[in-house]
């Protein structure tokens, strides 16, 4: 019967099967949204802020209006006066409204002064030129450390509006966030400690670095709606931002994704749709706006910086008893997912270490500054706190003398046991055991741990962190998935789960091929259009396999049982004596079969029913994937230059859906992570102006600085995931920072607690 | 306004350029949209074409300077492109596919450079070809199985 | 990004110094970083008609056309076996090989830019430069002349010299952070240092049985900065390392 059905299915859930939309991209198609833009598009271009804090005092535009090719010059004065946020999450929205389409108040440089739209590029930026901006400077926090209860207010409007005050957001104290999750007494626990490691980390705003930088356009469709196209990984929550920004009814907006060069979370903030939405509305025109590299690095949408406080307790023989944790993040000039990602700093971080845990506690504030807006960034505030805890940890091992990967063998999360800082979910899959087991043998960890000095006089060593994420944001995330048998027995699938690049469009074609026993050609995929595509939140938060993979499973089942019916019809039986057989449903005795192309033909007739199914599904936890990583850095210590040689990675995701795509995931993450490690320098002059604003000076990772990535599962079975699967895309960025850094301490004794690891502070840092 | 002639894809185009206008610019007006751009300071390599048989950066070739010149882009090169992407989707290299043209163009000309490159030497010929999603590894591996399956062909 | 009116295909030298001896030209030659910086010029002058691009061999030196690639430079095989290597590897980590490929030894020459792999290296060759009007001046003077509007025509290194480079950097595609070129010639060994980050200069020449102390006292007395990639102290603490590195090198070669 296995056997069978195996046969049957063809590219289902386990096998590599190549991208469904490879064809497409290998051959240079025209399918990304500057690719498919109307021709007549007029061009939108912003003008920046050139202060960190101003106001606009006075603004003439009157000379940029009637230059040549010029439609429309907007200022502060023409857009809806209602706050939105550009940040795409499900209600209850977390992020406060905080922004308008244009502002006269300015927070930070790069804050958007005039939209300008025009016939060409050259025109538009010629308009620019032309427009007159004086400017009252205010004086500027560019430093979160000094942010809270400053006497300068970054949001004091009157019209700022939190819509979940429970986050503890308060704009008269330039706060976004605060507040605290604990479980038993950890001041008390800290105390009966044999050992307490107190130590202060710092990650950097990293920039996610999609080459396909953000762009939209917009126009005025058939029925006078408004359509946006546009490289989004959320394409309903745009819909709902647009409508919010420029006040008109969310029916009157559809919003289209169609191949994204790439997200990694940017795409979860809505950083440009507004600005040809208004163009067009305005102007009943087509308008797109294409976002530079350096926009794309000075007005986007980078990881929140953070400081983390943590103070991790031990005994002597290696227990760690209680972690206390504070994180101090940064959101910059709005509060894009301020207040959420801060909480993954120590949700996704301490629960790692469960197993001997006494009691511990978890703080966070989340403030504004007159810099960047931060935004989602693949990791979402997870990378941020595992550097901390697992570099603590990692710093705990050296302090007991005790090898660290041992250390985290005493006191990992077992599957089954209750995870009181990880919202009292159960691990109910977890073989974080077995990936550090794997990744140990794989790195050669007996034979090379701590460090080895090469004939070259350059120093080897190696150093491990272990991570942890969701998959989905339990209770919240939903997504629906709508499937059409259609003609010669194929199957129409709709999705709007937002494939960007992820290759999430084919997995979920795998698992119906799966479900409904055929093979995987047989599965068309299409998304995303907010008219026709079912509602899903898109693609974040570790979700997309998880939560939209257990709405193919569900739908699939319904949709069995509905070609049953009609099979059973058409075999003149009832629909218990009829089995479903991939390609055909045949009586249950076999003695008559009908094939799923003719049922396919016939329900296209009088007197059939639809063969169509759509289920959403949402999930009330979010089970964690586990993954221990393991770097082998090569240190100059003449130099104090930084190569990472080898990284092993094993994960643990549940059953693996496509282990090419899987591995691909896995490499690429770790790859951005190792950049976020070594090379990625966000850094801001003493006016905060962005300085790492093209790919020139903020190095990411070239092909000849990636070491050898070797990565292997250590599958677990999830049993509320489909197929038994968890997430795979986030996890991957979360080891490589604690990882090299101990490394780095193994080779040279140096301890890096501040992001990135440079080689000056490799060479001029203090050994210990 | 000036006006160029020069050869794209094996036939003769003709286009009404600015002074100052990039090759990039101008063939994304005459839709090869293959050609894509990844940044301002020629350090992503999407843009990568052929000018007379030389992988180059459209984005910094003044289009005046391409009057009278052979110029190729990946819509030119389908055969080619078919079999190198047959290894990178078998790879799942591709991922989000942005970068892929620029890719290809710059490993049909490592293939006529250096139709034996090793590892190291694909990394470094190719090392101007930036991607944030795959890590690399995979597309190493690709391009490697490509490299040997022409050797075969011949 | 950098704006013309005009864009002039030269048909000789002469024409393009004459159109050149404005201040509103612009003489484009790979256009890498030009593009890039924003100028803004009434005419824009081509060189790529000229024949410039030849990399010749006399008995005693080599000749390169201004235009001349530094994809060239990098393959050449003349050059290889005359310098043991040395062109491929300094220029091997600048960006890729496309933009090799048209960036040009004249535009790297002309700009002065403090980051120039390859003026440090040709800097330690005693390279001369030729001007169309001026005629041959040594590198190590125009290096430190302001932008004039003569044209460079070619480059000219005297053969018989070894070389080696060396340098750290943020990442390998990125300018370097310092770097160090060494050549060994009759005079003894010279060395240069770049990326300071300021204009490359000779920091030390005719060094000979030098010991880790000299390159400690010759960083000592040259003048370091800081920038994004690094601070003057960091660049000071590794001169020496990078002109101990190099100097071996070139001695053994």
């Amino acid at each position: 019967m296995m056997d069978e059905r195996k046969r049957r299915t063809i590219g289902g859930v386990g096998d590599p099967v190549p991208k469904k939309d490879a064809p497409a991209l290998l051959s240079g198609k025209p399918v990304y949204v500057e690719d498919i833009a109307p021709r007549d598009c007029l061009c939108v271009k912003l003008m920046h802020s050139p202060h960190a804090h101003a106001m606009i005092e006075d603004i003439d535009v009157s000379r940029a209006v009637k230059a040549p090719g010029v439609h429309c010059v907007l200022t502060y004065k023409d857009v809806p006066s209602c706050r939105f946020t550009q940040a795409g999450q499900t209600y209850p929205e977390f992020s406060p409204y905080d922004r308008l389409i244009l502002d006269r108040h300015l927070r930070c440089v790069g804050d958007p002064v005039a939209i300008v739209a025009a016939e060409t590029e050259r025109q538009a930026l010629a308009a620019i030129r032309l427009i007159r901006v004086s400017y009252s400077v205010l004086p500027a926090i560019l430093d979160a450390e000094q942010a809270l209860d400053h006497s300068v207010l970054i949001h004091p409007e009157e019209n700022w509006k939190a819509l979940v005050p429970e986050c503890g957001a308060d704009n008269r104290r330039n706060l976004i966030a605060a507040g605290e999750d604990k479980e038993g007494d950890v001041e008390a626990e800290l105390e009966a400690c044999d050992i307490v490691i107190d130590r202060t980390y710092s990650t950097q705003a990293n920039q996610q670095c999609m080459m396909e930088t953000f762009r939209t356009y917009s126009k005025i469709d058939a029925y006078g709606r408004l359509e946006i196209v546009s490289s989004t990984q959320v394409p309903f929550h745009v819909r709902r931002i647009v409508a919010t920004a420029l006040d008109i009814p969310k029916s009157r907006v559809r919003v289209v994704k169609p191949r994204i060069g790439g997200g990694f979370g940017a795409k979860q903030t809505a950083v440009c749709e507004v600005y040809p939405a208004i163009v067009t509305l305005k102007t009943g025109r087509a308008a797109m706006i294409v976002y530079t590299r350096e926009e794309s690095m000075t007005l986007s949408s980078p990881r929140h910086a953070m400081r983390m406080h943590v103070r991790l307790g031990a005994m002597k023989d290696g227990t760690i008893r209680a972690i206390d944790m504070h994180t101090l993040s940064n959101s910059g000039a709005y509060g894009e997912h301020g207040p959420t990602t801060v909480g993954l700093s120590g949700h996704k971080s301490i629960p790692l270490y469960t197993h001997n845990m006494k009691a511990f506690r978890f703080a966070w504030h989340t403030v504004y500054t007159n810099t960047m807006s931060a935004g989602a960034y693949r990791g979402y505030g997870a990378t941020q706190g595992l550097f901390a805890v697992e570099s603590a940890v990692n710093e705990l091992a050296h302090e007991l003398d005790m090898d660290p990967s041992v250390l985290r063998e005493k006191n990992i999360v077992r599957q089954g046991e209750r995870m009181p800082a990880y919202y009292g979910e159960t691990a109910d899959s977890c073989a974080v055991d077995r990936c550090i087991a794997r990744a140990k043998e794989m790195i050669g960890w007996e034979q090379k741990y701590p460090a080895r000095m090469m004939e070259n006089g350059h120093i080897r060593g190696v150093g491990m962190a272990l991570a942890m994420q969701g998959s989905g944001i339990s209770g919240v995330d939903t997504g629906a998935v709508m499937i059409r048998l259609g003609d010669d027995g194929m199957y129409n699938m709709s999705i709007g789960a937002t494939d960007m690049g992820t290759g999430c469009d084919t997995i979920l074609a795998q698992m119906a091929a799966q479900s409904l026993e055929c093979p995987v050609d047989n599965i068309t995929v299409h998304g995303v259009d907010t008219d026709t595509s079912p509602y899903d939140c898109g693609s974040y938060a570790s979700s997309t396999t998880y939560v939209t993979g257990m709405a193919v499973v569900k739908t699939c089942e319904e949709l069995r049982k509905k070609i049953m019916r009609v099979g059973a019809q058409l075999l003149g039986c009832t629909e218990d004596d009829v089995l479903f057989e991939g390609d055909c449903v045949q009586k249950a005795d076999g003695s008559e079969r009908i094939a799923l192309a003719k049922i396919a033909e016939m329900h296209m007739l009088a007197g059939y029913e639809d063969i169509s199914a759509c289920v959403s599904s949402g999930s009330p936890v979010s089970p964690p994937p586990f993954m221990c990583g393991c770097a082998e850095v090569d240190v100059d210590p003449m130099t104090g230059e930084v190569q990472v040689v080898d990284y092993a990675a094993v994960v643990d995701c549940g059953t693996v859906i496509n282990p090419n795509l899987a591995s691909r995931q896995t490499e690429g993450g770790i790859l951005q992570g190792i950049g976020m490690a070594l090379y990625e320098r966000p850094s801001m002059d003493h006016l905060g102006r962005t300085v790492s604003n093209s790919f020139l000076q903020y190095k990411i990772p070239a092909r000849i600085d990636a070491p050898s990535i070797r990565v292997e599962f250590e599958p677990s079975y999830e049993p509320s995931g489909p197929f038994g699967a968890k997430s795979i895309g986030e996890i991957v960025i979360n080891t490589p920072s604690p990882a090299i850094a101990d490394a780095v301490y193994h080779a040279c004794g140096v301890r890096i607690r501040d992001l990135p690891i440079t080689s000056e502070k490799v060479l001029m840092g203090e050994r210990e | 306004m000036m006006q160029i002639e020069f050869i794209l894809n094996g036939r003769k185009v003709s286009a009404a350029i600015e002074a100052d206008d990039s090759l990039y610019s101008v063939l994304r007006a005459l839709g090869m949209y293959s050609v894509k751009c990844g940044c301002e300071t020629t350090n992503c390599g999407l843009c990568t074409v052929h000018m007379d048989g030389k992988a180059v950066l459209s984005c910094s070739v003044p289009a005046a300077r391409c009057e009278g010149h052979e110029i190729t882009t990946l819509e030119g090169m389908q055969e080619e492109a078919a079999r190198l992407g047959a290894c990178l989707a078998g790879e799942g290299a591709e991922q989000c596919g942005f970068c892929a043209p620029g890719l290809m163009m710059n490993v049909f000309q490592l293939a006529r450079e250096n139709p034996h490159a090793t590892d190291a030497q694909i990394d470094a010929f190719l090392a101007g070809n930036l991607c944030r999603c795959s890590g690399y590894v995979s597309q190493r591996r690709a391009i490697r199985r490509y490299l040997s399956m022409m050797e075969v062909q011949g | 990004m950098a704006k013309y009116r005009n864009y002039v295909m030269a048909k000789t030298i002469e024409e393009a110094y004459a159109l050149n001896q404005k201040k509103s030209s612009v003489i484009v030659a790979g256009n890498m970083w030009l593009r890039m910086c924003g100028l803004k010029k009434q005419t824009a002058i081509d060189l790529s008609l000229l024949g410039l691009d030849k990399i010749e061999e006399t008995e005693d030196a080599f000749v390169i056309g201004s235009m001349t690639t530094l994809r060239a430079l990098e393959t050449d095989s003349a050059l290889d076996q005359a310098f043991g290597g040395v062109f491929a590897r300094a220029l091997a980590p600048i960006v890729g090989t496309q933009f090799r490929a048209t960036a040009t030894v004249g535009g790297s020459v002309y700009s002065r830019f403090g980051f120039s792999d390859v003026s440090a290296l040709l800097l330690a060759l005693d390279a001369e430069v030729i001007l169309f009007k001026r005629g041959a001046v040594k590198l190590t003077r125009y290096q430190q002349e302001p932008w004039d509007r003569d044209i460079i025509t070619h480059i000219r290194i005297a053969k018989g010299q070894r070389a080696a480079v060396e340098s750290v950097r943020v990442s390998g595609t990125d300018i370097p952070v310092l770097v160090c070129a060494a050549a060994r010639s009759e005079a003894g060994i010279r060395l240069v240092l770049g990326a300071r980050p300021a204009r490359a200069i000779v920091a030390a020449d005719g060094v000979d049985g030098a010991q880790m102390e000299t390159f400690e006292h010759i960083a000592g007395r040259t003048a370091f900065g800081d920038n994004l990639r690094a601070s003057a102290a960091y660049r000071r603490r590794i001169a020496p390392v990078l002109m101990e590195r190099a100097y071996t090198a070139c001695r053994e070669e």
